[in-house]
């Protein structure tokens, strides 16, 4: 794996395009007697679609849990940037650029629109508690430099006129939609998706997938997509991984995946 | 003047992110302080100042705090009476002077008396330093297991300062007197002094919880409350924002602790601060409403006025009614309100306002 990352990245934390950003080593996750994922390797090049399928109880949702440090797999390694990760908290993974939404909604209801999206931005603000206290010069021209981009993010997901709505009341496709906007307001290098689409019916989808290839073309970010849907997996990513029972049972385009036997029995349920 | 945010188009965030974004509502701020700044102190009796004013503009402060643990960052609390008893006996050690031998190290601290202003801050920071130590267990534990630690909190306080008398220089009864207070020069001693003394605090206070609240700390905060999972993998810490929330929170009630006692009080033992204020306050949060600072001053308002609401006008309608009776009936309304409030609206009195705001928003039509 080493020879795939320029010396030069592993300083600067930079990846080139197409190179490897973060790979997954043999990694083994289980609670308790269930073993959620067994010896799974893959890797995530920079500025493509990876997508992660695979039926329900695949390990799927504990992969990405794995990736942004909210779980830590008892086996394997996982290197992100050059550098090889240890166990860490959740927030230091976003503060190395990796942000996701969640299979099931996970916005903070209480809040407004507005106001979740700008939680994006906490890592980027650096005022401290006095000159919050006082909201008075630095803290102030921090706060509106950080609301345009903001409002940036709403204009392009086609939310301003929820933007002082809270979020718990609004549709359940909207609410995908604000917590996509949260995850991109933290300007994240590596994006993970967790079923952004589920529930959605075509018309949303279809929203949904400009979004998700605008963001990869405009801003060069990284993405990884769980998605059931193989239409729209065919449409988006260009590297697909399959899980089946905690393992990985193929890995390629997403043409290859198609024809794969493992995967075709799989989904159709064969038994194992 | 209709109330309407029609036609105030803003034009800059700037305007957008403004503390009270209609006009009509900075208006009624403004009027509301000149009101209370000017007006009140010359027309409100003696006995409403001192007795009613005060009281309420003090447990308002202490609500503010408390709502920003508890409404806003989602940890409860049920020691909220300990961090007002840490900010009056602070208060106190710091203008009578420290004293604090600590032969075991062959040395000693010695802080001659200070001023009541420094010292009415620093027995700010004090509750702030202990809400920040007992706020660490939150980072393991929540909820009951939470309520449990800082209802600990409360019974090690009451236990502490009536047990070692250092805190209230050894005085035979156990009982404190505050000393004059003295600010600069200018003694506080009528009621409109007391009165504006506190308006003033309270103020200050008030427009930097909103400050706080409505910022990235605040967002944090409630980003914690929400979904404290999710606020983590944001690059939320958890650890600082918590800590900050008790600190802010026991530093704002520690001042309103140090207020009650010198302020209001004059002269208190450990009673004043015990179990039946923290629930006082956290009342006060409920039925205002959690995660809203005009909530605060609302629930103060209603938990103080109940009693008196209900001692005088039966009276005054002729209709007999033993002071027992009154206290039970306080009670009664007190506790069905809360657990109304706690199950149909969460956001108290407050939500409640802003609900009767949208209806003048768009009268006279329905929609
Ligand atoms: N926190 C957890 N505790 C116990 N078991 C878990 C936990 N999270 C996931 N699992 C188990 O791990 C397996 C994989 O789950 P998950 O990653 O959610 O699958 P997917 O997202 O592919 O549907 C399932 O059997 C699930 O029950
Ligand atoms: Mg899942």
């Amino acid at each position: 794996m080493k020879a795939d990352v320029d010396p030069k990245a592993t300083m600067t934390g930079d990846v080139e395009p197409g190179q490897v950003m973060l790979s997954v080593e043999n990694v083994s996750l289980s609670f308790g007697g269930v073993k959620a994922i067994r010896g799974v390797s893959f890797d995530i090049r920079k500025g493509e679609i990876r997508a992660i399928i695979g039926p329900n109880g695949a390990g799927k949702t504990s992969m990405l849990n794995v990736i942004n440090g909210f779980y830590h797999p008892q086996e394997g390694v996982i290197t992100f940037k050059g550098r090889r990760r240890s166990a860490m908290r959740p927030y230091i993974a976003a503060s190395q650029g990796i942000a996701r939404t969640f299979q099931n909604v996970a916005l903070f209801k209480g809040m407004s629109t507005l106001d979740n999206i700008m939680t994006g931005r906490t890592l980027k603000m650096k005022r401290g508690l006095l000159s919050h206290a006082l909201h008075f010069g630095p803290a102030k021209s921090e706060e509106i430099r950080h609301r345009e981009a903001v409002e940036h993010i709403i204009d392009f997901l086609e939310i301003a006129h929820i933007r002082k709505a809270p979020v718990g009341k609004l549709p359940y496709g909207l609410q995908k939609r604000v917590e996509l906007g949260r995850a991109l307001a933290m300007e994240p290098e590596l994006l993970l998706l967790d079923e952004p689409m589920a529930g959605m019916n075509l018309e949303e989808k279809q929203d949904m997938s400009r979004f998700i290839l605008t963001v990869k073309d405009t801003f060069n970010t990284t993405i990884v997509i769980i998605e059931h849907d193989m239409g729209v997996v065919m449409d988006l990513s260009d590297r697909v991984v399959v899980l089946d029972y905690g393992q990985k049972i193929a890995d390629g385009t997403p043409a290859e995946v198609q024809s794969n036997q493992a995967v075709i029995d799989a989904y159709l349920g064969v038994a194992h | 003047m209709l109330y309407r945010e029609a036609g105030q188009f803003k034009s800059s965030y700037s305007a957008d992110m403004a503390m009270f974004p209609i006009r009509q509502d900075r208006i009624a701020l403004a009027l509301l302080l000149v009101v209370a700044f000017f007006i009140v102190p010359f027309v409100a009796s003696d006995y409403f100042l001192r007795a009613i004013l005060v009281p309420f503009l003090i447990l308002s402060l202490g609500a503010i705090g408390l709502n920003i643990l508890v409404g806003y960052c989602g940890q409860i609390s049920l020691g909220a009476g300990a961090f007002m008893a840490i900010g009056a006996y602070s208060t106190y050690k710091f203008t009578t002077g420290v004293h604090l031998p600590l032969d075991w190290f062959g040395t000693e601290i010695s802080i001659p008396p200070l001023a009541v202003l420094p010292s009415i801050l620093l027995g700010g920071f004090m509750a702030a330093i202990v809400g920040i130590l007992f706020g660490i267990p939150s980072l393991r534990i929540k909820g009951l297991y939470l309520a449990v630690a800082t209802l600990a909190a409360q019974f090690f306080f009451d236990w502490v300062f009536i047990r070692v008398k250092w805190f209230s220089n050894y005085t035979p009864s156990g009982s404190v007197a505050a000393p004059e207070l003295n600010f600069f020069g200018l003694v506080v001693h009528s009621s409109i002094e007391r009165y504006l003394l506190c308006l003033a605090f309270v103020t200050v206070f008030a427009f930097i919880a909103k400050n706080l609240v409505r910022g990235s700390l605040g967002r944090q905060w409630m980003a914690i409350r929400d979904m404290d999972i999710a606020a983590e993998l944001m690059g939320i810490r958890p650890f600082y924002a918590k800590l900050t929330a008790f600190a802010v929170s026991s530093f704002m009630i520690g001042i309103s602790g140090a207020l009650w006692a010198f302020v209001y009080l004059g002269a208190w033992e450990p009673l004043a601060f015990d179990i039946n204020r923290s629930f006082q306050l956290l009342f006060m949060v409920i039925i205002g409403g959690l995660g809203s600072i005009l909530g605060s001053f609302l629930g103060a308002a209603f938990i103080l006025i109940l009693p008196i609401f209900l001692d005088q006008v039966p009276h005054a309608l002729g209709i007999p009614i033993s002071v027992e009776t009154i206290s039970h009936l306080v009670f009664i309304i007190q506790g069905s309100l809360i657990c109304y409030l706690l199950i149909v609206e969460p956001h108290g009195f407050a939500r409640l306002w802003a609900i009767a705001k949208e209806k003048l928003r768009l009268w006279p039509y329905p929609y």
